[in-house]
């Protein structure tokens, strides 16, 4: 049995989410991680309900408010590999302004947007990727807002490893997995998932026939062409790794942390209240 | 100049405690200071003024009908003609000819040690303190020569020796913080909470603290709640509308069970209110803030040593009963400084020493236990899983919807109050025994009820006393409910327009005030006003 052995879902049978569930097990696996240092993290919704299924450290915290949390916790300890998965809503609707600005602050977790564009839990209104013209309860007349295109807002705000996969290519979606678990510094891999019962316009044909591989030729590091490369998504849709790019992580830059100690652990000198009373006097 | 003024008077052994009046700007508008100094502990600022030191025509203008009809007024000597009481002085004139027109507080600061009779000691010393070296030659020479303009004009009884300290309301809640254990602190900036920020980040690296400016008030709180969760005592500091953003977050933290200590430092209100000025206006809505049931406990800082002494307990018991606490400040106290005995660094016990021991494989994040405290372990650090969810859950911390388990989790999560109700602190009581007027107040008007108290008693033989809560939700009943019957008349002083403490306790106690002193202009009152409000029944 696995160490990350799954407890029971409940998701609907079909859903993409078990997938990539099952491709983040096999991530860890191949990785050597400890479940007891892994830390999931996810706001609220269908895909914020990883966490639970997953032998793992967990905190489910509020909806849109996963990134804040996990960003603090890795700065806690930075032993912990931090993971975030959660929905589209949760990270781009709700929590859109965390996601800009934890890309600036790049503290070194992952974030695995599980894209149904789609609102699950809450049966079926338009998420910030929903398509234009998409009809819900809610959209009665079809979505009248222009799709977020979260890989190129994420390459604008400075991410320094920014990825999109599809739940239904399980091999390609682990080796990803495995890359920005790897990264240092904050990574979004933002992954297309089918919702069998509330998206009928996004399905798994509709994104197996049109995703593609990025190939060798692919150079991630280079910006403008990752950025041209993410506005892709129509007829074909490219999934791989959009854009690279090696920089300081938050730690490392961080006068406290950057000795490489957690915070936790750091003993903290006996004289400090003294020596600070002393600027009183 | 304020700063060096009063630690030139802290040094000569007197007590002082100085008040800030400023803007909603950055530059202009009228900005002023207020010291009060004196042999006997001040505890707040007075009306009354004895002197004026103005820089401007307004300030003179302003000011100069709260002068005692023998005050002084130190300024500058083209305006000599406006009021009697100006010791002519051409202060700039002398500032300039010392080559530096900004010397001129030093030589005000040298006129006020002369005309008070203070020697000003340790001047170096002091005046490196505060101002950048390529200065402190020109201002020395002009603190001296402003020694020498003039007379001494007043002689205070001697200080009482003893080396005090002096720090803002503010400060002391930031160091109280370190002194519980704090290793991260998340805020937005905002007024009167920012200095918070500010100073704990210049003792980032000395008391090895993670401090995040967020991107909002939401974050804050949420990453204050991470980083908790993750083993780091937390805070997360703001002002009544960056509250209003983080209430969710307040229940989050109640529902997972995450230690958490969350300082509002209060202003007028609603909305923007008065940015700069003072109110405590946030009591009703901080104790029932966020949806749902949970407990919590709520602390009102009423002065400079509980705003240390109360900070630091605050991180221990969110730590031992895994609530949320709310730290109560206003602008009032955080702004204002005063010079106090040293803080006794010895007794305070910080949050880290409440250390779960677990059985390997036994660990339940959510064990339904005896007194609701289930045992809080760091993820990562042993071989259990570490679990949080706002969700309900069952002991595990996995999702359910089950109705007994809800039951279980809903009756123990409220249980812990039963053992924090235990060692909550009574109110203090100030004033005589003999009182038939009982006072009840809470937070910074600690300052201003006690001094009218002691002065009222001294001309009407202790007729007077009263109820000064700190701990004040879970409202503290018993001290409350023994000295109440005994008035003859009670009378709620707040500042805020409808009395929320007086509210408070008639709906927990049933007790009723008689009668309600409230201020709600943004300025804090002074014993001043409540003497007269208490000899005519009419405001000031
Ligand atoms: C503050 C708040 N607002 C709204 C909700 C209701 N809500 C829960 S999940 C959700 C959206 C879920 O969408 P997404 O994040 O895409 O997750 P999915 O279910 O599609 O996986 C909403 C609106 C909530 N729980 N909290
Ligand atoms: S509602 Fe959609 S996203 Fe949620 S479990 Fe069902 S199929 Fe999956
Ligand atoms: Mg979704």
């Amino acid at each position: 049995m696995s160490n990350f052995s799954t407890h029971q879902t409940a998701w609907c049978p079909g859903c993409g989410n078990f997938q990539i569930l099952d491709s983040l097990k096999t991530a860890l696996e191949e990785l050597g991680k400890d479940p007891y240092e892994v830390l999931m993290v996810a706001g609220i919704g269908q895909a914020a309900k990883l966490p639970q299924y997953i032998s793992a450290n967990f905190f489910c915290g509020l909806h849109g408010r996963s990134l804040p949390a996990a960003v603090a916790a890795k700065m806690a300890n930075e032993k912990l590999t931090v993971i975030v998965d959660t929905g589209d809503g949760d990270s781009y609707g709700e929590g859109g302004n965390h996601f800009i600005h934890n890309i600036r602050r790049n503290v070194d977790i992952t974030h695995f947007v599980h894209d149904n564009q789609i609102y699950g839990l809450t049966k079926g209104q338009a998420s910030p990727t929903s398509m234009e013209g998409m009809v819900t309860d809610v959209q009665v007349n079809g979505n009248a807002n222009t799709p977020l295109n979260p890989v190129l807002l994420a390459i604008a705000c400075g991410a320094g490893f920014v990825a999109r996969a599809f739940s239904g290519r399980k091999e390609h979606l682990v080796s990803v997995m495995k890359e920005a678990i790897e990264y240092k510094g904050y990574a979004i891999v933002d992954i297309l998932q089918p919702c069998v019962s509330f998206n009928k316009l996004n399905t798994f044909a509709y994104y197996n026939q049109r995703v593609y591989e990025l190939g060798e030729g692919y150079d991630p590091y280079n910006k403008i062409a990752a950025m041209e490369k993410s506005m892709e998504f129509g007829e074909k849709i490219p999934i791989g790794i959009l854009y690279k790019e090696d920089k300081a992580d938050y730690h490392q830059k961080n006068p406290v942390l950057k000795a490489g100690v957690p915070l936790i652990d750091i003993e903290r000198s006996p004289d400090v209240l003294k020596n600070i009373m002393q600027d009183f006097f | 100049m304020a700063a060096v003024l009063q630690k030139f008077l802290k040094d000569s052994g007197l007590y002082v405690f100085t008040t800030r009046d400023f803007m909603s700007r950055v530059r202009g508008g009228h900005n002023f200071t207020l010291i009060r100094f004196g042999a006997e502990q001040v505890l707040s600022h007075s009306d009354i003024l004895d002197g004026i030191i103005a820089f401007d025509e307004d300030s003179l203008v302003l000011h100069s009908k709260s002068l005692k009809p023998d005050g002084f007024i130190l300024c500058d000597s083209q305006w000599k003609d406006k009021d009697q009481r100006i010791i002519p002085l051409d202060l700039l004139g002398i500032a300039k000819e010392l080559g530096n027109a900004r010397t001129i507080g030093s030589i005000a600061t040298g006129v006020i040690l002369k005309l008070f009779d203070l020697e000003p000691v340790h001047i170096e010393d002091t005046l490196r303190k505060y101002i950048k070296k390529q200065y402190l030659e020109e201002n020395r020479n002009a603190l001296l020569r402003g020694y020498g303009l003039v007379g001494k004009r007043y002689s205070l009884p001697a200080g009482e020796p003893g080396e005090r300290i002096i720090i803002s309301g503010n400060q002391a809640l930031a160091f109280g913080a370190i002194a519980g254990g704090i290793r991260f602190y998340s805020a937005y900036p905002m007024s009167p909470s920012t200095t918070i920020l500010e100073y704990l980040s210049s003792k980032a690296t000395e008391a090895d603290i993670v401090v995040e400016q967020a991107e909002d008030e939401i974050a804050a709180i949420n990453m204050a709640i991470g980083a908790a969760f993750a083993g780091a005592p937390a805070m997360t500091g703001t002002s009544g509308g960056g509250f209003c953003l983080k209430v969710e977050a307040l229940g989050l933290s109640g529902m997972a069970e995450i230690p958490l200590v969350v300082a509002d430092i209060q202003r007028p209100g609603p909305a923007t209110g008065l940015p700069t000025r003072t109110e405590q206006s946030d009591l009703k809505f901080v104790i029932s803030a966020s949806h749902g049931e949970f407990p919590r406990l709520v602390i009102a800082l009423r002065s400079h040593r509980d705003a240390f002494y109360q900070t630091a307990r605050a991180f221990y018991l969110a730590r031992k009963y895994q609530i949320p606490v709310i730290i109560l400040s206003d602008q009032y106290l955080a702004d204002s400084y005063a010079s106090i005995e040293p803080y006794e660094l010895d007794g305070v016990q910080p949050a880290q020493e409440l250390e779960a021991v677990v059985e390997e494989g036994t660990y339940l994040r959510y064990r339904i236990t005896e007194d609701g405290i289930s045992p809080l372990l760091v993820p990562g650090k042993t071989k259990n899983f570490v679990t949080s969810d706002s969700d309900e859950h069952d002991e595990r911390g996995w999702i359910t919807e089950s109705a007994e388990v809800r039951n279980q989790m809903m009756e123990k999560r409220l249980r812990k109050l039963i053992k924090l109700k235990e060692e909550l602190q009574e109110p203090e009581f100030v004033g005589e025994d003999t009182y038939e007027t009982l006072f009840l107040g809470w937070g910074s008007t600690y300052g201003p009820i006690t001094e009218a108290v002691n002065r009222l008693n001294r001309e009407t033989s202790g007729k007077y006393a009263a109820l000064l809560f700190g701990d004040i939700y879970p409202l503290p009943e018993k001290l409350l409910k023994e000295k109440a019957p005994r008035a003859k008349r009670i009378i709620n002083i707040e500042q805020n327009a409808t009395g929320q403490l007086a509210e408070l306790i008639r709906e927990k106690t049933g007790i009723v005030c008689d009668d309600s002193l409230l201020k709600y202009d943004g300025r804090q009152m002074s014993s001043d006003e409540i003497i007269s409000y208490t000899r005519k029944g009419v405001k000031l």
